[in-house]
């Protein structure tokens, strides 16, 4: 049952690779997205049991991040549909420079769309931390080709830069893993089941486990976006088309979270949930100031909205790196991320559609010219930004009082970061909506 | 260990020397698969007692990829390519030289914190693997060609594959087979993207002579992303 999560997504994309007619790989496509959908759906209601030594399982923290990835694929294949539908297939110029570009074969696209389906499904049920890490890397190269879609210049570069970014940074992650063979050696059995390595946590060796997990934290932090190991995220969230962004974004970055929470949960069995806090709170805060200085007097809203997405990551890796109602919030805060920022790169796609620009200044007026998408847009925006009807700011504020009891100091600074990238996206991303639309732009 | 394994281990690190003081790409990519190759056959020659069948013919797959089909991969997109050799890079070979032998200083003296440990491997060999998987990062770092920087992922591999070797030799089959998989399509795809480099960045200035009279225009009538 929890194969078929892996296994459909891969059968669809062999038959997308091969499939020459569009119409049979548009229905491959939201198929696959609702089946698999579906699929989770059902184990969600009946969680089949948590098999010990099994590599494969869904626990709590993996069904979460399994229900995130399969909503977000569906609505990101639906958008697809239609975007592709849109896509010139002749080459084109550039909208902001100009050279002659044109689009990767859409089997390829289609076909690696679901290839990255099937390797996220897999990092969320993997309950062996060296499957964790196959699949954590497959997802870097199933979706180095998403990234690649139009190929030019500039997103050549933001796609070899993701690629070689995230591989090296995930080797420090298998790093991490063989360190953690080494803290159990002398254990037998133990190696890398999640379940076994639990289980034992209490008798490895305290510096090798803390050493694993600052490795991990490093590897998996580099694919979760947290800086200074961010470099890869900007530009590879900024070239990519909108729905992929919007995977990106709402998806993977919560699959690395993944592999960090599963070395975060063998320290607390060991009794040294305290090794791992410090490093957590540091990177956090760090990811947090970095998003919001980048955020102020951002030019391009995509762009906004993926340093938008490091600072987020660092409120999350804070949340759990302060414990106890910090990592409810953190939780939370995960979640409702995704699902808002998914939707603003969505939106940000149309922007860009009707606009034809990147460029935050260019776009004015929206809510005349596509009234449903500026609004979307807008409520996104408040969303994103905590106020209050919305989610991120109850899972902000929980983060916020276990941060007042952990430190004042670290809740001030908390909170002054959050003030900041909260005017900045505002500042930006409020008058794209408002104000009259440039002419040329079709109504 | 036997003097054959230390001969290979540093046979290991003189190679290393050899990719940091090197311009021409040819001869960087044959020492980066030597590396790879021995690596492989030292985890066979290291643990041939207590090493299974299935383990066994495992690392002589990894011998044969990361000494033939890795390099033959990049030695493909080298064609495509055309390039020869690394021109100005970021940090001079000489240089490069000299942090190798300070990496080496470092990675030995960390070795040396390792050994006291309950887990320690040996020594030589965590302070190759770990001069290794610097080298590897280095190259990354301060070379300019996409080439170089592929090669240097695959000496950071090198490195972590040594590191394991060293410290713990007993993850399941399957995983490393994973790994292996990964990191060969891992080096397919920077093969493919190296090519797309070359050929784009050329293809652009063609198009630039072209566009000039009308570059206004076409951007204007330009479609979004």
């Amino acid at each position: 049952m929890i194969a078929a999560l892996i296994v459909l997504p891969v059968l669809a994309a062999g038959l997308a690779f091969a499939t020459r007619s569009r119409r049979l790989r548009e229905g491959w496509l939201v198929g696959t997205a609702s089946a698999h959908l579906a699929l989770v759906a059902r184990l969600a209601f009946e969680r089949p049991p948590l098999v010990p030594g099994a590599w494969l399982g869904l626990d709590d923290l993996g069904l979460l991040f399994l229900l995130l990835v399969s909503l977000l694929f569906a609505a990101v294949a639906v958008y697809t549909v239609g975007y592709l539908r849109r896509e010139p297939s002749e080459p084109r110029g550039d909208f902001s420079e100009g050279f002659l570009f044109s689009n990767e074969p859409e089997p390829t696209f289609v076909g690696c769309l679901l290839l990255f389906l099937a390797t996220m499904s897999l990092v969320t049920v993997s309950r062996h931390l060296g499957l964790l890490w196959v699949s954590v890397e497959a997802t870097t190269l199933a979706s180095a080709p998403l990234i690649y879609f139009h190929r030019h210049r500039r997103s050549l570069e933001a796609t070899w830069k993701y690629l070689l970014v995230c591989s090296v940074g995930i080797g420090f992650a298998l790093l991490g893993n063989v360190t953690l063979v080494a803290a159990a050696s002398g254990q037998a059995g133990a190696a890398l089941d999640l379940d076994a390595l639990l289980r034992l946590a209490p008798t490895l060796d305290p510096a090798w486990l803390q050493a694993a997990f600052l490795l991990f934290l490093v590897g998996y932090g580099t694919k979760m976006g947290l800086a200074p190991m961010h470099t890869w995220l900007p530009e590879a969230h900024g070239e990519s088309p909108s729905a992929v962004s919007a995977l990106l974004s709402g998806a993977l970055l919560n699959c690395a979270f993944l592999g960090i929470l599963r070395a975060h949960q063998v320290l607390e069995a060991a009794g040294a949930a305290e090794l791992a806090a410090g490093p957590l709170r540091a990177f956090g805060i760090f990811s947090m100031a970095v998003g919001a200085f980048f955020l102020v007097r951002q030019r391009d809203y995509k762009r906004m909205l993926a340093y938008s997405s490091v600072e987020h990551m660092g409120v999350v890796a804070l949340g759990v790196g302060i414990g106890g109602v910090g990592v409810f919030g953190a939780m939370l805060h995960a979640l409702s991320h995704s699902l808002a920022k998914a939707g603003l790169f969505l939106t940000a796609g149309n922007l860009l559609a009707r606009y034809a620009s990147k460029r935050a200044e260019d776009v004015r007026g929206a809510l005349t010219v596509q009234p449903r998408t500026a609004a979307l847009w807008v409520a996104g925006l408040l969303a994103i930004t905590g106020i209050p009807p919305f989610a991120l700011f109850l899972s902000e504020f929980t983060i916020l009082r276990a941060a007042l009891a952990f430190d004042p100091w670290l809740a001030a600074v908390f909170l002054a970061l959050l003030a900041v990238a909260f005017a900045a996206m505002i500042g930006v991303g409020l008058p794209m909506a408002l104000g009259r639309a440039p002419a040329g732009v079709v109504r | 260990m036997t003097p054959l394994a230390v001969a290979a281990v540093s046979l290991v690190a003189l190679v290393n020397f050899r990719l940091l003081g090197g311009s021409r790409l040819v001869p960087i990519i044959r020492g980066a698969a030597l590396q790879g190759a021995l690596l492989a056959l030292l985890n066979v020659l290291l643990h041939v007692q207590e090493l299974e069948h299935g383990y066994a013919a495992l690392a002589l797959g990894t011998a044969v990829i990361k000494g033939f089909a890795l390099p033959a991969l990049l030695f493909r997109a080298l064609r495509q390519v055309e390039i020869r050799r690394e021109v100005e890079p970021l940090v001079g070979y000489n240089l490069s030289l000299l942090c190798g032998a300070g990496a080496l200083g470092i990675s030995a003296a960390l070795a040396a914190r390792v050994s006291t440990s309950a887990a320690a491997g040996d020594p030589l060999l965590v302070t190759v693997a770990l001069f290794t998987l610097s080298t590897g990062l280095f190259l990354i770092v301060a070379r300019r060609k996409a080439v170089t920087q592929a090669l240097g992922y695959l000496v950071f591999e090198n490195g972590i594959y040594g590191f394991g070797i060293a410290v713990a030799s007993e993850a399941p089959l399957l995983v490393e087979m994973g790994v292996l998989l990964d990191l060969l399509v891992a080096v397919f795809v920077m093969g493919i993207i190296i090519f797309h480099i070359q050929r784009d960045f050329s293809h652009i200035e063609v198009d630039r002579l072209g566009l000039l009279d009308d570059a206004g225009e076409t951007s204007a009538a330009g479609r979004p992303s």
